[in-house]
């Protein structure tokens, strides 16, 4: 017989022995690739329909100047359009505009159709061809068709937009042809667009093409220097990065999680074959006595591993495929992180992507076999050709030593700081800390259960128990594994978002201190408020203070996202009244205070007392950090100043938003009911704080819903371990179940046995569990989280969640190990010790 | 004569809801120089139109043409952006080489605002972008193109006093009074200058022809196109004559001036002036067939005209619109070289219906 024909028959021998651990071991590979390929296909499809509609807005141009705010002074373009080396200057207003009744703005492009047609094309409405001049016309707007879509219109109609206080309606005159899928976009004139939005005398950006012959960067360079940062010079590259920037940390940490999925089935793989081993050491020493080599016996294992590797990899692929398609159509691009709206992106297979997740199973799977292997070709052959001696195949794993090595690093790394603004070494350590509690359950099981066994019982059936887990803790701590794995990582994800909710509930608490909101329009920029108006609001019978607050968007860096600026009513002395200070200094009077978000620190190193210049209307403007607040709403950061200051520095009067405190024997209602009668009022959005509260609440379930989705996924694999880890071993102790049937003890009498081992077993893994998961949920918390969306917040511990899935977990373990019990002992008695002759 | 009035009619469908008011032509009133040189905005729309036969170095004929066009849009006037496109200037420039057997020409157009784009009143000064047209106070134009395939400055020096068409300037345009355009013309300009191809400037000079011409309400609805030819006559004089043709091809309305070269103008009215195809040319792009070879007669004059090439139609359908030819043509008469000129033929094209 031909060593090749062996293999086969060994490994088909096996699996077909063992049909159910196999497939478990394939299974949980592929859910691992599965999750992991499907993200990253999700990501990439999303980040390619998202940059693809960014290049598709920037068309040909070379090189796009913009504002640090979303407008800057139109004069700017003249100057762009005759610099020496720019051929064509095609100056754009990009708005955001409110729709009435609706929670999300439409984008739309004011553009010089004359100026846009060679080179932004896209951007170019198809007018009737009675009408060719509609795309200069002052009443007239151009959709995608995802945009007619979404406002239920068509060409010839009209649609409402918000302008101010007011509403705009303007005339569909027809489409944008080359607008991509769900692109949701309006093309309107830019003269038309300034007017009608007042707007005049603004533009958002100026797209340049250079002459033939000009260096690019050069040009850029000169033209970044004359502008001195007042105005930001892009190519459409920054932009692209800019807008990955804008998920990234997202995209990592949900990957991370898939990677989660892929280690707990390497440590499935790993169980698997360990036993396995374990079982066939008297096999594998009858191969080594008939002549096998070591090497070859070595092959052996790690081709079991790898095929099941292999094909569960194989099917990870597949399935993450079908996984994304599915999520995709059913959560939109994002999974709920809000980070590529308007964007429908089509998913397209990627072979390299595709290649890394089904080597990274593979590698895993190999790993997980790799300690077996070497332990079956280590083996003296005469003393595992003996019966009973699978323990010593184990002796190995009680060493602690590397696992506390392992576990000392992972806590060293979590006080490394985030590499490329990911906290890359955090995620290490609790890699480190999860694979260190793994290897070091063997002896902490041998510890405690030896420590029972001193405990005095009367109960043969206790001491069976005892001293059989006190004995081969080896094989209990490869069954306690996966328990150990799936809910320590569910304790830490688990105690992570109760903090996160927690922190953020205690923060919306304080960050909505007033009666009543209003807003000017659910999103969008284009709706305001107006001095006079303002005035009426404030005059309402009924209000007492109003504070008024102006939203807009300031960009510091070219390659990073806008950071929110916000104006409102701070007083110096008590702004911690108003905004949730984590830290405040002195500023002197004569200086404009600002107090930034914590990602303002970490992002732009704005730390407390430091003067920093802000670019407002085209002027650098020393401002000083007079305190730093925590906000969960804006990862990339947020700088509040005086509504005062702002007017003063930016000459903007209109406002937003604003906060009402009514007077004693004033409801809500009522002011909201008097404030609805105002001319403007009825256009505007009312909410009471804690309506506001449960809507961003609901948000922040929706956007973690993927979070919770990957960790049940965990659980899930988890359980699957356990069950394949109870049957093998149950299996595997056939003969001691059949002997202990000869000596009287009846059938219910062993399920009960092995109900109480794999109950304890569940409980010593939850417990050790718990604990990891504290520790993992401190990095998260205090580290991971930081350093990726630079937000902190209490540790909160969710009792009832983690006591509830410790139940059902433990109930889970119990009856797998009786089902599997049930159908160890379903064999004749007589049958299962007649091996052992 | 020209080709936007297509714009107008369009301009006037009515996408705006306050469009400012313009003026009409009327019969009766002087132009009044040097104002009438620049621009005049309150009218819909406006021309210059410079063409005119060049001399290579090597002493090839080289026909070029520069026109850059004004039209005051139906825009409305309450709005207050800079950018509301109350005036778009257009610009077409075109080589005629024979021995490239067909026209290079490049178009532009832009809302006029920000020094970027502008026709400025009280004397000739246009620009787009980098291309400019405009007249010093010495009366001679400096023209300045930069096209993808050629550019070219020139220098228009006038060496004659304007020619003001129709009834001192007031020229009828179709059977209805209103149907009227002011215009004169600057024939008989010297031309100096360089023309640049593939990189190379060329020194020029030759002879150019300049028409300016304003109106509100241009042509009548019956007529489809129209035929019009400028020439500079070798004897000095200068002739220019014009039908405006109905579906059939049947002329609607017809006019032409000759001016000899001691100034004396001789004024033909309808059926004194004929146009008569002698030769088609199909257009291998849009399948329109033009008259490329004609015969005019002007009272008793017969003039015969011949293309420098048969390929010189212009597509422009990107800027205004339309389609038509407008090439470099000699003259002759009764045989003998008579002048240069070029001949216009719009309408022939089946895109000139939009």
């Amino acid at each position: 017989m031909g060593w090749g024909k062996l293999n086969r028959w060994l490994v088909w021998g096996e699996w077909r022995a063992y049909p159910l651990r196999a497939l478990t071991a394939v299974l949980a590979i592929a859910l691992g690739v599965a999750l992991g390929f499907a993200i990253d296909l999700i990501n990439s499809a999303a980040y390619n329909e998202f940059s693809a509609a960014a290049r598709s807005l920037a068309g040909q141009a070379d090189l796009e100047v913009r504002g640090t705010q979303p407008t800057f002074d139109e004069r700017v373009y003249p100057m762009l359009a005759t610099r020496a080396g720019v051929a064509q200057a095609s100056p754009m207003l990009e708005l955001e505009a409110s729709v009435p009744g609706q929670t999300s703005a439409l984008k739309i492009i004011g553009v010089d159709v004359l100026r846009a047609a060679s080179m932004t094309p896209d951007l170019v409405g198809v007018a009737a061809a009675d009408k060719p001049f509609d795309t200069l016309a002052d009443d007239a707007i151009f959709l995608s068709p995802a945009a007619m879509a979404w406002l239920n219109t068509r060409v010839g109609q009209q649609i409402q937009l918000r302008a101010g206080s007011r509403v705009v309606s303007l005339r569909v005159a027809g489409g944008l042809v080359r607008a991509r899928t769900g692109q949701r976009l309006g093309v309107m004139d830019i003269g038309a667009a300034q007017w009608r939005f007042n707007r005049v005398g603004q533009l958002s950006r100026v797209a340049l093409k250079l002459t033939e012959g000009v260096n690019l960067l050069a040009f850029k360079q000169a033209l970044a220097n004359d502008l001195q940062g007042r105005l930001q010079v892009l190519q459409s590259a920054d932009e692209t990065s800019r807008s990955a920037s804008l998920s990234r940390a997202y995209r990592v940490n949900l990957n991370v999680l898939a990677l989660v999925a892929l280690f707990t089935g390497a440590f499935l793989v790993f169980s698997t074959q360990a036993l396995s081993v374990i079982r066939r050491r008297s096999q594998f020493a009858l191969l080594r006595v008939m002549g096998v080599t070591r090497a070859q016996l070595l092959r052996q294992v790690a081709l079991e591993g790898g095929l099941l590797g292999a094909l569960g990899a194989a099917l990870g692929i597949a399935g993450g495929y079908a996984l994304a398609a599915t999520a995709l159509r059913f959560f939109g691009a994002d999974l709920g992180g809000g980070y590529f709206p308007g964007v429908q992106p089509t998913l397209q297979f990627a072979p390299i992507s595709a290649g890394v997740f089904f080597a990274l199973g593979l590698a895993v799977a190999l790993l997980g076999s790799a300690v077996p292997a070497w332990e079956a070709a280590r083996a003296p052959a005469a003393q595992a050709l003996k019966s009973g001696s699978e323990e010593t195949a184990l002796n190995r794993l009680a060493t602690p030593w590397p696992a506390l090595g392992l576990m000392a690093i992972g806590g060293v790394l979590t006080l490394a700081p985030p590499i490329g603004n990911l906290p890359i070494p955090g995620y290490i350590a609790v890699a480190l800390l999860l694979i260190g509690g793994i290897a070091l359950m063997p002896r902490l099981v041998g510890l405690v259960f030896q420590a029972l066994q001193g405990v005095p019982t009367r109960r043969p059936l206790v001491m069976l128990v005892l001293s059989r887990l006190a004995n081969a803790p080896g094989q209990a701590a490869i069954a306690l594994g996966g328990v150990l794995a799936s809910f320590s990582l569910m304790v830490a994800m688990a105690i992570m978002v109760a903090s996160f909710r927690v922190s953020v509930d205690d923060w919306l608490a304080q960050v909505l201190p007033a009666d009543v909101y209003i807003r000017s329009a659910a999103s969008g920029n284009t709706a305001a408020l107006a001095l006079a108006e303002q005035a009426q609001i404030a005059g309402t019978p009924g209000i007492a203070r109003v504070d008024f607050l102006r939203l807009s968007q300031l960009n510091l860096d070219p390659a990073r996202p806008a950071v929110a600026l916000i104006a409102r009513n701070v007083d110096v002395s008590t702004a911690e009244r108003v905004l949730p200070l984590v830290q405040a200094v002195a500023v002197p009077a004569d200086r404009v205070p600002i107090w930034v978000s914590e990602a303002m620190v970490d992002l732009y190193g704005f730390t407390p007392g430091k003067t920093v210049r802000l670019p407002l209307v085209g002027q650098w403007r020393a401002v000083v950090v007079a305190g730093v607040w925590r906000d969960y709403a804006r990862q990339f950061g947020a700088i509040q100043m005086r509504l005062g200051d702002y007017r003063r520095l930016t000459g903007d009067t209109a406002v937003n938003d604003a906060g009402l405190w009514l007077h004693a024997g004033t409801t809500p209602a009522q002011a909201i009911a008097r404030l609805k009668a105002l001319p403007f009022g009825a256009a505007l959005e009312y909410a009471e704080p804690g309506e506001i509260r449960a809507v961003s609440l609901k948000i922040f379930d929706r956007s973690f819903a993927v979070t919770y989705l990957l960790e049940a996924v965990a659980i899930v694999i988890g359980l699957f371990g356990v069950a394949a880890t109870f049957s093998a071993q149950i299996l595997a102790r056939a003969k001691a179940f059949g002997m202990l049937r000869h000596i009287g003890v009846t059938r219910r009498q062993v399920l009960a046995i092995l109900a109480a081992e794999g109950g304890l077993l569940t409980l010593m893994g939850m417990a050790v569990g718990f604990v990891l998961g504290w520790v993992i949920s401190l990095i998260l918390v205090f580290v991971v989280n930081p350093q990726s969306f630079h937000w902190r917040m209490q540790l909160h511990v969710p009792w009832g969640l983690l006591a509830t899935v410790a139940a059902a977990l433990l109930l889970a373990a119990v009856l797998t190990a009786l089902i599997a019990g049930r159908s160890a002992l379903s064999g004749s008695v007589v049958r299962a010790v007649k091996e052992d002759w | 004569m020209r080709i936007v009035w297509l714009l107008c009619w369009l301009w006037a469908s009515g996408a705006f809801a306050a469009a400012p008011v313009l003026t009409q032509v009327v019969p009766g009133q002087r132009l009044n120089f040097p104002a009438d040189f620049g621009a005049h905005p309150d009218y819909r729309t406006e021309w210059w139109y410079a063409t005119g036969w060049l001399t290579t170095p090597d002493n090839k004929p080289l026909g070029f043409q520069v026109t850059f066009f004004r039209v005051t849009t139906a825009s409305d006037s309450a709005n207050t952006s800079h950018f509301a496109p109350r005036q778009l200037i257009i610009a077409h420039a075109a080589l005629s080489d024979p021995a490239l057997g067909h026209l290079q020409h490049d178009q532009k157009s832009a809302r006029a605002g920000f020094g970027l784009a502008y026709a400025n009143v009280g004397n000739t000064d246009v620009k787009l972008d980098r291309w400019t047209l405009k007249r010093g106070a010495d009366g001679v134009y400096q023209t300045r193109i930069r096209g993808r395939e050629f550019s070219f400055d020139l220098r228009l020096t006038p060496s004659q006093p304007p020619m003001l068409q129709g009834d001192h300037g007031y020229s009828r345009k179709g059977p209805e009074p209103g149907q009227a355009s002011y215009y004169y013309s600057e024939p008989q300009l010297r031309v100096s200058g360089t023309v640049t191809r593939n990189g190379k400037p060329v020194t020029v000079s030759g002879s150019a022809w300049l028409d300016h011409e304003w109106s509100t309400r241009y042509m009548d609805a019956r007529a489809v196109g129209w035929d019009w030819v400028g020439a500079n006559l070798a004897d000095g004089g200068a002739l220019m004559a014009f039908q405006m043709r109905r579906a059939d091809g049947s002329p609607l309305w017809a006019h032409a001036s000759l001016r000899d070269a001691h100034g004396k103008t001789t004024e033909f009215d309808g059926a004194a002036v004929q146009f008569k195809p002698r030769r088609y040319w199909r257009s291998p792009r849009t399948g329109a067939r033009y008259p490329v070879a004609m015969e005019l007669r002007t009272g008793s004059l017969v003039w015969r005209l011949m293309p420098l090439q048969d390929d010189q139609e212009l597509d422009s359908r990107l800027s205004t619109g339309a389609v038509y030819w407008e090439g470099a043509t000699t003259l002759t008469r009764d045989g003998q070289p008579a002048g240069r000129g070029y001949l216009e033929l719009t309408g022939y094209a089946g895109a000139m219906k939009l």
